[in-house]
């Protein structure tokens, strides 16, 4: 499939609804999201948008980051078939999780991990995971504002107001 | 291109070139005030919390642009690479009218007495260019003063038996304290420690013409929609235009200063927006640029009298790069802190700054901004997890639940931190772009250390159930609280500019910003800048013996 290759132009349009994600690489990536952030009472990556922030944001400001998802994620499956002869996205939760910590360590297999470091790729998906998540859902993530209900902030945020009830000490 | 000859181009719309402008247009002078970045309003980058001054994951929200102003950074290691102003390692403050001060958090501080004279108080630091100010805490103290009533400065510092003395209280009140607040207040005092409210450069009550506070969450790192966070773009800078005598240019990027053949400044040379290589002539000079970008200009100013950069005769240019290392502690409760009542840091302890048995210096101590999602995604425990259910369900259980007591360590000035111009790397106007490289002093950790046990003290008697302390490293310092690197002082020789801000060597060649700083005291540099700002001003309006307007 063309816009599976090395070559970092998506918007090909071909068999993808992703700008830049193939469905395959999705479907990974998604499911290394909801281990980053599960759901449990409240909806966990997957469900509030992350693969979509991600997709977007690699034809955006974070395009520099392409090569190395692309890379990633092909480097977790090949792991996984190594260790489990599966790929990632069929694996028991707790093989996903014991796959992701080796790859926090830098512990994954070597083989599968010469394009680019599995620590180094870990730390990506954490910190686009947590913007997917905890983010503006204006930038693709976050969806319904889930996070921020999650967490308890009023919102939308009432503009203008004053607490006059708050008195001075 | 040629224009029409000005008493004075400033180079620089930030803290310091606003008010430079202001006054020197105010007293009749004509100016042209260049600024490299753009005029950004509240509504260009609303309440983003991904693409603000604190958060730059997906991008640079203030300036300068992503793709045309790189700089190169040397590690420790003397590894270099290219860096991006959205990178850490970049050395940011803004690039826009009003500079930091159009979305920084506001703390508006008067140095302490004994900041400027840290040499006589403590001795020499080995490993340290530490000396005296030229000027005194005294010599600045009416400037201090006018910033507070002109900019517009609220807080309440009568607790605070430590401070400066002040002749005149601040013009507005505090805002009303937030949970943190209330909850942290008496737990300082049965501590021993002096709380009291932070005083913000931020209207609490309708002043100069624009609203109070709303008390919103996007403060640190955002424009203020409601417009009443103080910075120069709402007071100084409308108020330099109105005079009718200066000229705001943006998009304009000042590519060197220019000198005749008797080492007399008689202008600069530089890209408009098109761009377009144009000539500003000038009877002086004021470089506003901020402790980057106006060593990167002194440097890139070559000529025959001064082969090294002007005013770097003896290679000081650049040198003592200082900010503020970063120190303090987090504590986790079992009750809620948050309520929602921006900005969130409102209470603050100056019991550290000086006299703390060991150590030279200090730092001041205060509550935390209040920290958006994203924000708080770092706050967690040195090896806590962060990922999986583990780290949701910490995010959910203590977002609420968690507070920040922060501070800057004054750092002790290290003469191999600077910044210098790169040999190769040009930016996109083909001027050499900052090369950074050095260190912080191995005081500094030490001294964070300290104040960071305190904070984590604070925190425990407040209640907390859990907390950790964050100690500074001794990577480059810099960043939004740049300064030093242009330093004031008596002796050409180990100081480039006089206590007058004028570049020694040349008459009409001024350095009015954080560059100036001798060291940058244990407290954000803003209102220093500024009342240095006026300082200056007033001394150059009070010699300028020029024709007034453009002739």
């Amino acid at each position: 499939m063309a816009a599976a290759t090395s070559s970092g132009v998506g918007c090909s349009g071909a068999k993808t609804p992703w700008r830049f994600l193939t469905v395959d690489e999705a479907r990974t990536l998604a499911t290394l999201c909801d281990q980053i952030i599960p759901p449990d009472e409240d909806p966990g990556a997957a469900w509030v948008g992350v693969v979509n922030y991600i997709d977007r944001q690699l034809c955006g400001p974070l395009e520099h980051l392409r090569m190395s998802y692309r890379q990633g994620i092909a480097s977790v499956d090949r792991s996984s078939h190594s260790l489990y002869g599966s790929a990632f996205a069929e694996l028991a939760s707790a093989q996903q999780v014991e796959l992701l910590t080796l790859m926090e360590q830098g512990r994954a297999p070597a083989e599968a991990w010469k394009q680019i470091a599995s620590a180094e790729f870990f730390d990506l998906l954490v910190n686009q995971t947590m913007q997917g998540f905890y983010g503006d859902p204006r930038h693709g993530g976050n969806r319904e504002a889930t996070s921020w209900k999650m967490l308890g902030i009023p919102y939308p945020p009432i503009r203008g107001r004053l607490h006059f009830d708050v008195g001075k000490k | 291109m040629a224009l029409k000859h000005v008493n004075a181009v400033v180079v620089g719309a930030g803290a310091g070139g606003g008010i430079v402008a202001k006054e020197l247009a105010a007293a009749g002078l004509s100016v042209v005030l260049l600024e490299r970045g753009k005029w950004y309003t509240p509504f260009d980058d609303r309440k983003d919390d991904l693409r603000n001054q604190r958060t730059t994951v997906l991008g640079n929200a203030f300036g300068p642009d992503e793709e045309r102003n790189p700089r190169v950074f040397v590690d420790e290691q003397g590894r270099e690479r290219l860096v991006r102003p959205s990178d850490g390692a970049y050395n940011n403050n803004a690039a826009c009218v009003g500079g930091g001060t159009l979305s920084y958090g506001a703390m508006a501080w008067r140095f302490m007495e004994k900041d400027f004279r840290l040499r006589s108080t403590y001795g020499t630091v080995e490993g340290s260019t530490l000396d005296d100010w030229p000027i005194s805490y005294d010599d600045l103290e009416p400037y201090y003063e006018k910033a507070e009533w002109e900019i517009g400065v609220s807080g309440d510092d009568s607790n605070n038996i430590f401070k400066a003395p002040r002749k005149r209280p601040l013009p507005m009140p505090p805002l009303a304290p937030n949970r943190e607040y209330q909850i942290l207040k008496p737990a300082a005092l049965r501590l021993g420690f002096h709380p009291f409210d932070i005083p913000m450069l931020r209207n609490s009550v309708p002043y100069n013409g624009r609203a109070a506070c709303m008390r919103c969450r996007w403060c640190v790192g955002f424009a203020c929609e409601v417009d009443a966070k103080n910075g120069s773009q709402n007071t100084v800078i409308p108020a330099a235009l109105a005079t009718g005598n200066c000229e705001l240019r943006t998009e304009c990027v000042v590519k060197e200063i220019l000198t005749d053949a008797q080492g007399k400044v008689k202008g600069v040379a530089y890209f408009d927006s098109k761009p377009r290589l144009c000539e500003q002539t000038a009877d002086l000079v004021v470089i506003s640029g901020s402790a980057n970008e106006s060593a990167r200009l002194l440097l890139n100013s070559k000529s025959r009298m001064f082969p090294d950069g002007i005013g770097n005769r003896y290679d000081w240019v650049g040198r003592n790069l200082q900010g503020h290392a970063y120190t303090g502690a987090v504590g986790l409760f079992d009750f809620e802190c948050y309520d929602d009542l921006g900005p969130g840091a409102g209470i603050a302890i100056c019991d550290f700054n000086h006299g703390n048995p060991g150590l030279i210096g200090g730092g001041m101590l205060a509550n935390e901004f209040i920290r958006l999602p994203y924000q708080f995604v770092g706050w967690r425990a040195p090896n806590a997890p962060r990922w999986g259910l583990a780290y949701k369900q910490y995010m959910r259980q203590f977002y609420r639940r968690s507070m920040g007591v922060m501070g800057p360590v004054q750092e002790m000035p290290v003469f191999e931190s600077r910044v210098q111009v790169d040999p190769k790397v040009k930016d996109f106007w083909g001027i050499p772009v900052v090369r950074l490289s050095g260190h912080r002093h191995r005081n500094d950790p030490i001294v964070g250390k300290f104040l960071a046990s305190k904070a984590e003290a604070w925190l425990k008697e407040a209640g907390a159930i859990t907390t950790w302390t964050w100690v500074p490293d001794t990577g480059l310092s810099g960043g939004q609280h740049q300064a030093g690197t242009c330093r004031m002082g008596n002796d050409p020789q180990t100081s480039v500019v006089d206590k007058y801000c004028r570049v020694h060597d040349v008459d009409n060649l001024y350095v009015i910003d954080g560059s100036v700083h001798v060291n940058n005291g244990g407290f954000n540099p803003v209102l220093t800048i500024m009342a240095i700002a006026y300082y200056a001003s007033d001394h150059l309006v009070n010699t300028w013996k020029g024709s007034h307007g453009a002739s």
